[in-house]
């Protein structure tokens, strides 16, 4: 059984490719699957209809089941399960599905587009419809329901350039997963108050299942029975899923989706058909479905819509049946329920082979053609008389059997009676849209036949074959009858076993039927008169007006509430988010009383109150100021007063990690705006605006610092680090408590800093060069002197040229100038010899010093974060002193290289510890002696702190070459063509570099 | 434990700043702000670490609660680097919006703007569907482009151009 599911998707994901290789013949190998599968089902029929059918799972005489456990703890299992009503239904879905991929090969021209996928989506479909039909786990079985309303969508879409297509499709979509997940929510509230999610198991203990919680759990379930099975009022979907191409329509209709809400109802039926709520929802919606379905399908012209209404009042009409319970309603359920899908597989085919054929569906255009194609005609009528219920057709057998079950029913009560009396109306009015359908597809209605080429046997095979099933089965029902009796013998027996047969006997049934067909053909033969009154009555209920109502209201409140809310506006956007952040904090320190410190002091010192001033100074002025640089500068000052209120507060590391990053973001901040004007506009937005930002920003800020006191007042406990300065220096071997808790105590937390360093610095390398990391390395070697900084100062103002002279003579005369390796490229009114000199004798120094700041850093201020600062620092002034060239030759890696291979040292001492027994990041001490430098303690955390010292080093070295660097090769060559018109090296070299820039100007 | 009002009103003064700044349209603004809230944010972790004590070298007899508390300081830190490493990029954004429009201001997204004043109307949703009794409609005649209205008679005309 799972081989026959698995061989169906399996095929399908590969039916593309037979496509390829076949064309439309390919669906003959696609209709091979489920045909085999068929087989293998008749053969091994008897294994499904023994005995013990309720049972549950794991006893001897249950019907075969597989389970795959899948998530044990969330008790989801694939669990498979093939009993009588599984083999039933099975009979549909790989009988019909395979006849209908068959006749695809007929029906699609050699050269339709996307006929690959269609193949495999009908064929998927298939399998997720065998999977759904076989699933005996309540998740399971939505998984594949879900499955075919996905693939159905697909298929309905499958025209996509038809507007009518991809809506059909979409609102399918749309019904059957509402119906869907309101299904899902009583699956899951009946799998909880059953305490297991099997449905075998669910239905052997239906008796003790009662209460609330499961009668909620079947409406819901019901719910998306009614909206898979298109019972009004969700019936709207499936005359519109005619878009579909027609043989997706005759699997839709007769085998699959449809016919899936049925199974649902068949199969919980024997169990729970006797709650409250279940015969009213069954039965109601039932019967409006049946006589709304069959009053609409005489109103159609089109064939194919006239076929879907039928189908709309077949479901109802099956859905009676099927839920109504009792063994009589079981057995007649069921063999309607295969009637339908032989007659309506075959009406549908014939519709398609029509519409191929002469190019249209319409009754009123249709003429003749029962003439021209005789062989197609006898196929229709037979299926026309059996879904009629004329005798001796499968149809008929099971209308009888319908009847003598409701005609028992109508015995108990007054609502027995009025469902008897709408079945018999329903029914007349399927005999009249029968009728109906072969007068207006094959009868002669005007002299001009239309013109209707020969039909193929191949493409007539299929329809055939079902339409004689209808036959067979209708003389003779016993094959059928025994097919269906395990199922039945779930329900209480009760005196004679009802069977299936063509003649019953005189029974008020065939009275029935009789009185069915004198009415079916009464309204058939005053069928223009009945058109007239239906057009007088043609204000009925349009539910698909409905539905795009619901949908129009859902759309005008997206549409307001995005346009509420997506202002479009990064301020407004804020705005919304501060003052949620001010007034939430705030309304939990009201509403829980937040704690209110009992003790306050004025500051530790009072050096840190003066730093405090120059800090809120700074941070005023750079509201204030308008001129870029200005601010920056403020923001700056604030910056270093807070490095002095670091080191008062008796925290050395920050204070110098703080000073170094702000002299470096100073530096950063001048390279990136240079490009920018000097001013920084006000924008006139008015005051209120203003005052509005002052209010948020400092309520935003008394709020912090409420936070911040209830916080501090709330300390009950000893705080955590109270154990780190032993922990630091007897396991972390360090005495600088702060970089042991970088590198070993919090090792991970670093790690992670790390890696947002390295992304951030590749961030702003993309950002600058566009195209990748733009690691490639530039070399002094061939570069002319003087040429580095042409023309970007404007020496012709006064005095300024005679400086660049004199400056430019000083360097003409000095000999082979060695202090800087590529000074001499830059131009010579950019230089300071001095600035060279300083340059050349700091450089070294202090990468010595940012190298001992690393290694000291475990035991005195410095560290990783630090020591490449300092690093930083030195190429900084590197890259100031001599320009881009100079820069690339004090770097002999990239900074790509940099970045990686920090984060590669530091993933090693994180790796290396787990292969040698420890834990990850473990550290271990090592001393040993060596000549000269004597004892030595060495840390392998430090090794850590080395991949530190690399990143942050990358990061600098990113942020100088492309905030430095490549803007200045940028600037220079666009002041080259802009000024001078003649094209440098420059800017011929950034123009094979990459995409130029679109400068607006 | 007792609070510092010194460094509390310094936090303070740097959130109120540093939001006013955010709240901005020039983006180099907005960038100061932002730095000026992460220094806020450091002393506030500086604050919470307790008052102020020896630098946290160990050395064998100090009691621990002498020392300012470590924890926050190892926090501040990396909150420093990282700071520097989103600065950098919004610089490399701020750079990157002036070279592309001349712009140093946060944007109104169009788009937004142009989705809140649309109208309900949706071609894909709402246009009439022309009836079809046929699925072999050749494809250029079936085409609808979704928006475009056309009612059978424009689609005669096109078909009498194209001919």
């Amino acid at each position: 059984m799972l081989l026959v599911l698995i061989a169906l998707f399996a095929v399908a994901g590969i039916a593309p490719l037979i496509f390829r290789l076949m064309g439309r013949s390919a669906f003959y190998v696609l209709s091979a699957v489920p045909a085999a599968g068929f087989i293998w089902l008749l053969m091994t029929f008897g294994a499904y209809t023994g005995t013990g059918q309720g049972l549950g799972s794991g006893q001897p005489n249950a019907p075969p089941s597989v389970v795959v456990p899948w998530i044990p703890q969330l008790q989801l299992e694939l669990a498979f399960r093939m009993d009588a009503l599984s083999a039933v239904l099975s009979i549909l879905v790989l009988g019909v599905g395979s006849l209908v991929l068959f006749y695809c090969a007929r029906y699609f021209k050699q050269d339709d587009a996307d006929i690959g996928p269609f193949g495999a989506h009908l064929l998927a479909f298939a399998g997720a419809m065998f999977g759904l039909v076989i699933a005996d786990d309540l998740i399971l079985l939505f998984i594949f329901w879900e499955l075919t309303t996905v693939l159905s969508y697909l298929l309905i879409g499958y025209s996509r350039h038809r507007l009518s297509a991809r809506r059909a499709a979409l609102q399918a979509l749309i019904v059957t997963t509402l119906g869907g997940l309101a299904m899902l929510v009583g699956l899951i509230l009946l799998g909880q108050s059953a305490g297991t999610y099997r449905m075998s198991d669910i239905l052997a203990r239906a008796e003790a299942l009662t209460g609330p919680m499961v009668e909620t759990a079947f409406v819901l379930i019901l719910v998306g029975a009614l909206s898979k099975s298109a019972l009004v009022p969700f019936h709207f979907w499936l005359p519109s899923a005619m878009a579909a191409p027609t043989p997706v329509s005759a699997y839709l209709h007769a085998a699959a989706m449809v016919k899936a809400g049925i199974y649902l109802v068949a199969r919980f039926a024997p169990g729970f058909s006797e709650h409250a709520v279940w015969a009213p929802i069954v039965l109601a919606f039932g019967l409006v479905t049946m006589i709304f379905g069959g009053w609409q399908a005489l109103r159609q012209h089109d064939l194919k819509l006239l076929l879907a209404y039928g189908t709309v009042s077949q479901l109802g009409f099956l859905t009676m049946v099927v839920g109504l319970g009792g063994q009589e309603a079981a057995l007649a359920g069921l063999g309607l329920l295969l009637a339908h899908g032989f007659f309506k597989a075959t009406l549908f085919l014939v519709v398609g082979i029509i519409d191929h054929q002469a190019g249209t569906r319409d009754i009123r255009k249709l003429c003749g053609i029962g003439r021209s194609a005789p062989l197609l005609a006898s196929v229709a009528v037979l299926a026309a008389a059996s879904m009629a219920g004329l005798p001796p057709l499968l149809g008929f057998v099971a209308k009888e059997s319908v009847l003598e079950a409701f005609v028992h029913q109508a015995e108990d009560g007054p609502s027995g009676a009025v469902v008897l009396a709408g079945m018999v109306l329903g029914s007349m009015l399927t005999f009249a849209y029968s009728a109906r359908f072969i007068w207006g597809g094959f009868a002669r209605k005007s002299a001009m036949p239309t013109p209707f080429k020969r039909v193929e046997p191949s493409f007539l095979f299929a329809p055939a074959l079902l339409a004689a099933a209808s036959v067979v089965f209708g003389l003779l029902p016993v094959p059928l009858d025994a097919a269906v009796q395990p199922y039945v013998s779930l329900f209480p027996p009760v005196e004679e076993t009802p069977h299936l047969l063509l003649w019953h006997g005189v029974t008020p049934a065939l009275f029935l039927s009789l009185a069915t067909i004198g009415g079916g053909l009464v309204l058939f033969l005053l069928r223009e008169r009945f058109e007239r009154l239906q057009t007088r009555m043609a204000t009925n209920i349009d539910a698909e007006q409905n539905y795009k109502f619901v949908i129009g209201v859902l759309d005008d409140v997206a549409v307001w509430l995005t346009g509420r809310t997506q202002r479009g506006s990064l301020a407004f956007y804020l705005f919304v988010i501060l003052t949620m952040a001010i007034l939430t904090p705030l309304s939990a320190l009201i509403l829980f009383n937040a704690p209110v410190p009992q003790e306050w002091y004025l500051a530790d010192s009072p050096a840190q109150l003066i730093a405090g001033v120059v800090v809120i100074l700074g941070a005023l002025a750079a509201l204030r100021a308008n001129k870029r640089f200005m601010a920056v500068i403020m923001v700056g000052l604030t910056g270093y007063g807070i490095a002095l209120i670091f080191a008062l507060q008796g925290a050395p590391d920050l204070a110098l990690t703080q000073l170094l990053v702000e002299t470096i973001v100073l530096v950063a901040f001048v390279l990136a705006l240079r490009s920018l004007p000097a001013r920084l506009w006000q924008r006139e937005t008015g005051r209120k605006y203003r005052v509005l930002r002052a209010v948020l920003g400092i309520s935003f800020g008394l709020v912090m610092a409420a936070i911040a006191m209830s916080a501090m007042a709330s300390r009950v406990a000893e705080p955590i680090s109270r154990s780190f300065p032993s922990l630091a220096y007897d396991d972390g071997g360090g005495a600088n408590i702060v970089n042991v808790t970088l590198v070993d105590i919090r090792a991970w937390d670093t790690f992670g800093e790390i890696s947002v360093l390295a992304i951030a610095a590749t961030g702003v390398a993309s950002l600058i060069f566009i195209r990748g990391r733009g690691d490639g390395r530039l070399r002094a070697d061939g570069v002319k002197s003087g040429t580095v900084g042409r023309n970007r100062e404007p020496i012709d103002a006064y005095g300024r040229e005679a400086a660049a002279l004199e400056l430019a003579k000083k360097f003409a005369s000095s000999a082979n100038d060695a202090w800087l390796v590529a000074g001499r490229t830059l131009a010579p009114e950019r230089r300071s010899i001095i600035f060279e000199v300083v340059t050349r004798l700091l450089f070294h120094s202090i990468i010595v010093f940012s190298i001992y700041l690393l290694i000291a850093g475990h035991n005195l201020p410095g560290g990783g974060f630090a020591g490449g600062l300092m690093a930083g620092l030195a190429l900084t002034i590197r890259y100031l002193a001599g320009g881009r060239f100079e820069l690339a030759e004090a770097t002999p890696v990239s900074a790509g290289l940099l970045l990686g291979g920090g984060l590669a040292t530091a993933a090693l001492t994180a790796i290396v510890p787990v292969f040698l027994g420890g834990q990850v990041f473990q550290s271990a001490i090592l001393e040993f002696t060596w000549p000269v430098f004597g004892d030595i303690k060495f840390v392998t955390s430090t090794i850590f702190d080395i991949g530190v010292y690399l990143v942050v080093v990358g990061l600098v070295l990113d942020v100088l070459r492309s905030l430095g660097s490549e803007i200045d090769e940028r600037s220079e060559g666009q002041t080259a063509t802009i000024d001078a018109g003649t094209p440098e090296p420059a800017a011929e070299q950034e123009e094979s570099r990459g995409p130029k820039e679109e400068v607006v100007p | 434990m007792s609070v510092n009002i010194t460094l509390l009103v310094i936090m303070a003064a740097l959130f109120a700043a540093g939001i006013y700044l955010l709240l901005e349209r020039s983006l180099t603004r907005v960038l100061l702000g932002l730095i000026l809230v992460a220094n806020g944010a450091n002393m506030l972790l500086l604050a919470g670490g307790g008052p102020a004590g020896k630098a946290p070298l160990y050395s064998a007899g100090i009691p621990a609660e002498d020392y300012s508390d470590p924890l926050p300081q190892a926090l501040i830190l990396t909150s420093i680097v990282i700071s520097f490493a989103v600065t950098a990029f919004m610089l490399g954004i701020i750079y990157r919006s002036w070279v592309l429009g001349r712009q140093d201001e946060v944007q109104d997204d169009i788009e937004d703007r142009r989705v809140a004043s649309q109208s309900s109307f949706d071609a894909e949703d709402d246009a009439e569907i022309p009836v079809e009794t046929t699925e072999f409609t050749p494809v250029e005649e079936a085409e609808e482009a979704p928006g475009a209205q056309r009612g059978p008679s424009t689609r005669t005309t096109t078909r009498r151009e194209k001919r």
